[in-house]
């Protein structure tokens, strides 16, 4: 029926609507998805390489006033269990890291209700000074903070951190890029246009970022597949997001009562994804939230990439949720799908 | 453009063209499946054999599960369960702990006691015929699906009697059907391998058939992911048909995904996503008169037993209870699983849940508790 239509909407590099992508979204079965996905996948990535990166996630503090809902990790202020990472701890995860050839690390908090901005700006000075890494840092949440709590405008804000040593920008804090959601789930975090509006400066100032999706939650459907809309729009004005990675809602020890996603509504919506999202390169699995076998499986339904070896995770952690993948294991699943395996680094170059 | 997929390839349209017109697939067409990385392909044709027996069904269990004793002469080397005799961890529950388990859950609608063990050095034939009688006699609507052809072959030696009197008494002890455990792979080589203590392939195929033939229902399976190759698979698998086409008394088949951590194979991987799901595909592909395909989540987790019933299996088994088998062999899973996660994940996967009885007889009265929305619309309740 549709199929065929479709299929030669990808095989002409021809763009899906925002209703175009909703029918594909309800089309009742996933394999039949899954083929458009690793169709359009093959187009945008001929080779059959599956590439991951090295690297570890530093989360420099818990405390948050943020508060969202769907959040296992914050502590607020003054709470038994809150920290701020000394210098010490900072050095010697880094020097784990880069001892296990790791080439990133992926540096993202909690947004601190007192940290001065020179905080970071030291932070990020004291990383580079004392080692050779890529700072994957501060998610646009934590940026609008830092610009809310500073004075500075978003611009400055992001010329500083950059002139102090940040590389690139991960893609959290967008949860799902509908005010409605966000009101609902994470009402104090910064709006779907101001994540937007961070995303958009960084690009123009030449810094890469990636995107995400937090889905499983209170969203609709259309509004997932709005969330996709608004950052092929960004996309197609900046071409600065090197992935997009969408992973579902982990509700264990959050304040939002649902039940977990299973695999095939994961699968469904990361070959959406991969259909809709024609100028985003790069589609990630998500192995932290489903464990490798499903990730394994994504490879088949439009992903490309394996994520992160993972060095350490706490904020998927704190939802119970817990796998453990190491280079070698991440190597072998990759293989045994019949792809290969590929170090990366953020702008996805081959190392 | 489909360079690196199967389903350009002349050999894949012949299979193709074999499963649309329903005609078996042969020893070279399983081999050539296992060869294929082309997962989607493989899958899409699974999903069409599996719509075409069981239309968009998919079907759950509400069983309890015991394991009564973990002490097993056989010592296979893929096994984390059995126990010697002696071992601090070894154990064995009486006829009064079993039905104490099954009595503390008579208010549940369980309608499935599964029932294995390990092949016990001195257990007497009694204990075993006493067992099924007393949890018949404590729940009598209680179908007891008990004892692999293993067992059996040992109750049978240990009675003096043949496999067929060893079944009948068992059957008018009370038990209603076998599971499919201790098949293993059929290889010789891996039998001398891994288990060559285990009753042989030759005789727990004979124990199925004299199953069948008595008109006792079993299960069959396989255990994959160790060390057997894709033409032990095949062959595994054949053998199996072989022996559907003589009886016609085999329910499901269940892949059993190995599971490594501790057993002597333990430097051996966990299996892929990918391998649980060709082996359930393929089953699917070659088992054409078996009427049933199981997902079991214990072994290979719930997300991806949900994925498995687009790619060929139409059952998740059950909301099972204290499984100790692929626990210690360090599966992950949960315990168990309530009936509505169970009616959750099969209408989430776009199938229409099914509460079954053993033999497949669908449940009727079941609170369909579960959401029963779309495929795919958001069905969440905020608190």
């Amino acid at each position: 029926m549709n199929y065929d239509l479709w299929r030669r909407k990808i095989e002409h590099s021809e763009r899906f609507s925002k209703a175009e992508a909703l029918e594909l979204y309800s089309h009742p079965d996933i394999l039949v998805l899954g083929e458009l996905a690793d169709l359009k996948r093959r187009l945008l990535n001929p080779k059959r390489l599956v590439t991951y990166i090295i690297d570890r996630n530093i989360n420099y503090t818990n405390i948050c006033i943020s508060g969202c809902r769907f959040c296992a990790f914050f502590r607020e202020d003054g709470a038994q269990g809150g920290y701020v990472l000394t210098r010490e701890e900072l050095a010697r995860k880094i020097e784990e890291t880069l001892s296990l050839e790791g080439v990133q690390i992926l540096l993202q908090g909690g947004l601190h209700p007192t940290l001065p901005f020179s905080f970071y700006e030291e932070m990020l000075a004291f990383i580079k000074s004392e080692h050779p890494i890529h700072i994957h840092g501060f998610s646009p949440p934590e940026i609008v903070h830092m610009s809310r709590q500073s004075g500075l405008g978003i611009g400055d804000v992001l010329r500083r951190l950059r002139a102090a040593g940040l590389d690139s920008i991960p893609g959290g804090g967008a949860e799902i890029l509908v005010d409605r959601v966000r009101q609902a789930v994470s009402p104090r975090k910064c709006s779907a246009d101001e994540w937007l509006a961070v995303m958009e400066e960084a690009h123009r100032q030449g810094i890469k970022t990636t995107a995400t999706m937090m889905f499983g939650h209170v969203e609709t459907i259309e509004e997932r597949i709005e969330h996709l809309m608004r950052l092929r729009e960004l996309q197609d004005k900046t071409q600065g997001f090197t992935a997009f990675i969408p992973w579902p809602f982990q509700p264990h020890n959050t304040r939002i009562n649902v039940v977990s996603m299973g695999g095939v509504e994961y699968l469904r919506m990361l070959a959406v994804s991969r259909v809709v999202l024609d100028n985003i390169p790069n589609l990630q699995a998500s192995w932290v939230t489903q464990g490798p076998k499903v990730a394994q499986v994504a490879l088949a339904f439009g992903a490309n990439d394996f994520g992160s070896t993972m060095i350490e995770e706490n904020v998927v952690a704190a939802t119970g949720v817990s796998y453990q993948l190491s280079e070698k294991e991440i190597r072998r699943i990759i293989a045994d799908a019949g792809y290969e395996p590929a170090r990366r680094n953020m702008a996805y170059e081959l190392l | 453009m489909d360079m690196d997929r199967s389903k350009g390839e002349p050999w894949w349209q012949e299979i193709r063209g074999k499963v649309e017109a329903g005609e078996r697939l042969s020893f070279e067409d399983g081999l050539r499946l296992y060869q294929s990385n082309d997962l989607l392909a493989i899958g899409t044709l699974a999903n069409a054999v599996r719509r075409r027996l069981n239309g968009n069904k998919a079907f759950y269990i509400y069983n309890q599960h015991i394991n009564y004793s973990n002490i097993c002469v056989n010592r296979c080397r893929f096994c984390a369960f059995g126990k010697d005799k002696g071992d601090p961890a070894a154990y064995e529950m009486s006829t009064e702990e079993i039905v104490g388990k099954i009595q503390k859950r008579r208010h549940e609608p369980i309608t499935e006691v599964h029932i294995v063990g390990g092949i016990h050095p001195d257990l007497p034939y009694r204990y075993y015929v006493e067992m099924i009688r007393e949890i018949k006699k404590a729940r009598p609507e209680i179908h007891i699906h008990a004892f692999t052809a293993v067992e059996i072959a040992h109750l049978a030696k240990i009675s003096g009697q043949s496999i067929s009197d060893t079944l009948c008494d068992l059957r008018e002890a009370g038990l209603g059907s076998l599971p499919g455990g201790g098949a293993e792979v059929f290889s010789p080589r891996i039998r001398e391998r891994l288990c060559p203590k285990k009753l042989s392939p030759e005789g727990w195929l004979e124990v199925a058939k004299t199953a069948h033939r008595l008109g006792i229902k079993s299960n069959a399976t396989m255990l994959y992911g160790h060390i057997e190759s894709a033409e032990e698979r095949v062959s595994h698998l054949l053998s199996l048909r072989r022996t559907q086409d003589e009886t016609g008394g085999f329910m499901a088949f269940i892949p059993l995904a190995f599971h490594p951590r501790n057993t002597e194979l333990s430097d051996l991987s966990n299996t892929t996503g990918f391998n649980d799901l060709k082996n359930i595909a393929i089953a699917r592909l070659l088992l054409d008169n078996f009427p049933h395909i199981k997902a079991y989540w214990v072994m290979i987790g719930p997300k991806l037993a949900q994925i498995a019933l687009n790619f060929g299996a139409d059952d998740l088994d059950g909301t099972i209870i204290e499984e100790k088998i692929t626990h210690m062999a360090g599966a992950e899973t949960a315990q168990r699983m309530t009936r509505a996660e169970l009616q959750r994940l099969i209408h989430e996967a776009g199938c229409t849940p099914i509460e079954r009885d053993t033999l497949y007889n669908a449940i009727l009265n079941v609170t369909q508790s579960a959401n029963n929305d779309q495929p795919g619309k958001k069905a969440f309740a905020e608190s």
